[in-house]
């Protein structure tokens, strides 16, 4: 065990058991500032790992806007203040849901761990500058590509949030129908 | 130096976490946290093998801050989906059938 071990394996284990508990609790708003936890720690992760840049990024756009973003969804669909059972599915489904989860965890987790798990490695290719001078040199044209990305997105959550809602079901329903049915064949 | 096999039993577990929320939630703010969780993982995944690599191109911590601004769009976009679906039916519950 090195120092970088310890200190990753105290970060991640906090990142793996809030993980969990921001898909398992039954409180609607913890389970986004159970995320908050995640995401920070996370961002924690990444400096042990000598990605300071990716770190300091991760904190401003993941746990500055991503969450405040799912927290004003919360509070726009009237999300209940306390446990609400109802958010989550019957025994079944969760059942299931843990049984994939699970199988998801431990086939990346064997493939993974397989193929690269052994090796003691040195974290010295993350330095900001030589980062910032690929992402400002071979990779400028995607980034440029990213910005446009972006105000498509804007441009799109727009339009969709300001899209005529329906008046009531039976008002609307004959004339979805009838584009539906116009373009399936 | 550290090993490899820490940050790799995160990305499993990370993984397997979103999966399950994606599957086990019925709130569709809920399910969001589910993918976030996944991309996370995706993302850590980039880090760690940017980190122990010597690629002079520096892709994984490159394509790691990529994915963290796609995200951000598309969370912009599903917020707006979900307050849409909101305002038509009055519920955000996945597993209820559309009218």
């Amino acid at each position: 065990m090195t120092t970088l071990d310890v200190l990753f394996a105290a970060i991640g284990l906090i990142a793996a058991a809030s993980a969990v508990l921001a898909v398992t609790t039954r409180h609607l708003v913890h389970a986004a500032l159970w995320l908050v936890v995640t995401l920070g720690t996370l961002a924690g992760c990444y400096l042990v790992l000598g990605a300071e840049l990716v770190a300091l990024v991760q904190l401003l756009v993941y746990v500055g806007a991503v969450v405040v973003l799912v927290l004003f969804a919360l509070m726009l669909t009237r999300a209940p203040i306390g446990p609400s059972p109802e958010h989550t599915s019957g025994p079944v489904q969760r059942a299931a849901a843990a049984v994939a989860g699970a199988g998801v965890a431990g086939l990346l987790g064997a493939v993974l761990l397989t193929a690269l798990g052994g090796r003691l490695v040195s974290t010295r290719e993350g330095r900001t500058h030589g980062v910032a001078e690929q992402l400002f040199g071979t990779w400028v044209w995607p980034f440029e590509l990213l910005s446009l990305l972006l105000l498509v997105a804007l441009i799109a959550a727009f339009a969709v949030s300001r899209m005529p809602s329906a008046t009531g079901p039976e008002v609307t329903s004959p004339e979805r129908r009838a584009d539906e049915a116009v373009e399936v064949p | 130096m550290i090993h490899l096999a820490l940050p790799l039993t995160l990305v499993a577990i990370l993984a397997g976490a979103g999966a399950y929320g994606v599957i086990a939630r019925r709130n569709a703010v809920l399910v969001l946290i589910g993918v976030e969780l996944i991309l996370n993982a995706a993302n850590l995944l980039l880090v760690t093998m940017g980190s122990v690599t010597a690629d002079p191109l520096r892709s994984g911590h490159v394509l790691a801050l990529f994915v963290i601004t796609i995200a951000a769009a598309e969370v912009g976009v599903a917020l707006a989906v979900i307050l849409a679906l909101f305002r038509d039916r009055g519920h955000v519950d996945l597993s209820e059938p559309g009218t």
